[in-house]
């Protein structure tokens, strides 16, 4: 090895170009690419996309799904997942429709419900670093735990009566059509991707996710790490149930059904891998953009959720699959 | 944007691609919002509402609904529905207390909003049409076993639960009116708890008890499948009819072996022909929403609404074997 190569800023696993051929050849770039061609597509299909509080309601498709999607991408990248998240939130709801009845306030409801996703964080976390079991096989049965203790006490009953002051949190606006939730959709993305891509927990994330025996061996706590990433994931679980039930105005237990796929799905399409090790919250951010303007596009164009689904799933196939493609192209 | 240029977009653009979205803009929009799509229930809705917009002419239905049962996913629809600045609203809600935010927000940007099936909060809707209403229920069941029964007889009730509000209510809507039928006697009321083999179970003591029983009245759709099957399994097919409220799908076996002669249960097609009449007559102030308004519903009649807003649309409607076959596939 020659001393000019030591010297050298080291290189990770996803930095192994230059800066200019990284940009372009990134999938960020091609995701938002996309995401103006959907952009244009939606105002040229419908004369009603371009208004600004049509768009304004439009954000509630994925404000709350993305801000767990932004501790979900940090944990899958360093290797592990949370399938129990959408469960969270019905704890965290029922949680707090249950304090309602003694007559709790918002400032006690939004506590209890940062407090119902850290412990169910904690759990998954504990489970998944101290008992070394897989995260999978984990939160897919926290998943049914979770919702299944709000199925037990509220049945086929809801919890209602939310004062205003909460229900701020989910319909609320800060400025014009700017809502509350938007705003924090905006400040988790910047937190997030400060922390993932600017700070030594960051470095350390990816090192787990590339290679969580090499990142032992270079004295990262990786327990720890995970530990925290799944306390992070609970907790922005917490808000989002938070936002949600303010929206709702009620909860029920079938609250967020299914959200936990939505979630996976947004951080994946956001480039992602799903194997851990590779990522960036831009690619999260723009993803949530992507899915949010195709549901309300083809939602304003009277098209079945079914075919949304299928639209979506197309799309994230093919995202994931052009890359490959082009790449097995060349080497030929 | 002006006025043309957005015609313009909307006609080129659009209708080429879609359609629907932009067509003239003076007609009447009505949005008929599922629980879910795909459901058989739900899409003989559609064609009832469909038929009602034939009717009326210049009228727009727009069928949709979420993918799965899920109030987030009604929330998605009615923002969308809000955009397009649809005329009028009408949903089966998937749940009646969270859809209220934002079906308020429809109404408060004028569109009409009501709720037809499985209705919303009233703080959340103009009114709600609801297929029948206790009364009417009540009155049915025991119709139906004595249309067949012009000599008099035995009647036994199979019921769900003792603890059922609903078909405690309509029991007791029916006794209201056992005077109507002199020679018919209740012997019976026993309690099947909606379960398969419990009302299968109490459907064979019934008979044994009364041998000379002429029918089984069961107001609960699992109870009158388990009392078909418990007459067709005792050979007593033409001696015991089965009838009550059930589904055309999971009764058409019944009907063919002549277990049950009739049954009943709200008519899919008629309740979605209503639903847009009333949509339109709403969203056109041709009709108000207020306790005692009376608003027409085309072949249906009219409907008169009560002091919580809520109308009932008819009796249940009668299913027998001139109309199983096209019902069956349906719900």
């Amino acid at each position: 090895m020659s001393l000019a190569e030591g010297t050298r800023p080291r290189n990770f696993p996803d930095r192994l170009t230059g800066r200019g051929q990284r940009i372009l050849r990134s999938w960020e770039l091609l995701l938002f690419v996309i995401a103006v061609l959907i952009f244009i597509a939606n105002t040229q299909a419908s004369p009603y996309f371009l208004d600004p509080w049509n768009l304004s309601d439009a954000t509630f498709n994925f404000t709350e799904k993305s801000m767990i999607a932004f501790a979900m991408a940090l944990l899958i990248i360093s290797g592990e997942i949370d399938l129990s998240v959408a469960g969270i939130i019905a704890l965290a709801s029922t949680a707090m429709g249950w304090a309602l009845q003694f007559g709790v306030g918002t400032p006690g409801l939004v506590a209890i419900g940062l407090a119902v996703g850290l412990l169910c964080g904690a759990f998954n976390g504990v489970l998944v670093t101290r008992l070394g079991l897989p995260s999978i096989v984990v939160t897919i049965g926290t998943m049914s735990l979770f919702r299944g203790i709000s199925y037990i006490v509220l049945g086929d009953q809801a919890f209602n009566g939310y004062p205003d002051s909460f229900a701020w949190l989910g319909r609320g606006y800060v400025f014009w059509v700017i809502t509350f939730e938007l705003t924090l959709f905006v400040v988790f993305a910047l937190i997030y991707g400060v922390v993932l891509h600017k700070t030594n927990f960051g470095r350390h994330v990816y090192t787990i996710g590339n290679n969580p025996v090499a990142a032992r061996f270079s004295g990262i706590r990786v327990e720890r790490v995970k530990m925290i990433l799944f306390l992070l994931t609970g907790l922005m679980s917490g808000i989002a149930a938070i936002c949600l039930t303010g929206r709702l105005g009620s909860t029920r237990p079938s609250i967020a059904y299914a959200w936990e796929l939505e979630v996976v799905t947004m951080v994946v399409l956001g480039g992602v891998s799903i194997l851990g090790g590779a990522g960036s919250i831009l690619g999260v951010v723009i993803a949530a953009l992507v899915i949010g303007m195709v549901t309300f596009g083809l939602g304003l164009l009277n098209v079945p959720g079914i075919v949304m689904s299928i639209f979506i799933g197309a799309l994230l196939i093919g995202v994931i699959a052009l890359p490959r493609l082009v790449t097995k192209l060349r080497r030929r | 944007m002006t006025l043309t240029r957005r015609f313009a977009i909307g006609l080129g653009l659009a209708a080429s691609l879609m359609g629907t979205t932009a067509m003239a803009q003076d007609s009447v929009r009505i949005a008929l919002v599922a629980k879910s799509l795909g459901n058989g229930f739900f899409e003989a809705a559609a064609r009832g509402a469909e038929e009602a917009a034939e009717e009326l002419g210049n009228t727009e239905i727009i069928y949709t609904g979420p993918t799965s049962t899920t109030a987030e996913g009604q929330i998605e629809v009615i923002n969308s529905l809000i955009a397009q600045r649809v005329d009028a609203i009408a949903i089966s809600a998937n749940d009646p207390d969270a859809v209220v935010p934002a079906l308020q927000k429809a109404m408060q940007r004028g569109i009409t909003v009501i709720s037809w099936d499985s209705g919303v909060a009233p703080e959340g809707r103009e009114m709600h049409l609801a297929p029948s209403s206790d009364e009417l229920i009540g009155r049915t069941i025991i119709k139906l076993a004595a249309d067949h029964l012009p000599e008099g007889g035995e009647v036994a009730v199979l019921s769900a639960t003792s603890t059922s509000t609903n078909q405690n209510t309509w029991i007791a809507e029916m006794e209201k009116v056992m005077d109507q039928y002199p020679d018919i006697e209740v012997v019976a009321t026993v309690y099947g708890d909606d379960l398969a083999d419990k009302s299968y179970r109490e459907a064979q003591g019934l008979m044994q008890t009364y041998p000379d029983l002429d029918a089984i009245i069961a107001p609960t759709s699992v109870g009158i499948v388990a009392a078909a099957q418990a007459v067709q399994d005792a050979s007593k097919v033409g001696q015991v009819n089965v009838t009550g409220l059930g589904l055309p799908s999971e009764m058409a076996g019944a009907i063919e072996s002549g277990a049950s002669k009739s049954f009943a249960i709200w008519n899919p097609v008629d309740l979605g022909y209503t639903t847009a009449m009333i949509a339109h007559a709403l969203a056109t102030d041709e009709a108000t929403a207020e306790p005692g308004a009376e608003i027409d519903t085309g072949r249906m009649g009219s409907v008169t609404l009560d002091e919580d807003n809520q109308a009932a649309m008819s009796e249940p409607f009668t299913y027998d074997e001139s109309n199983i076959d096209e019902f069956k596939s349906i719900f």
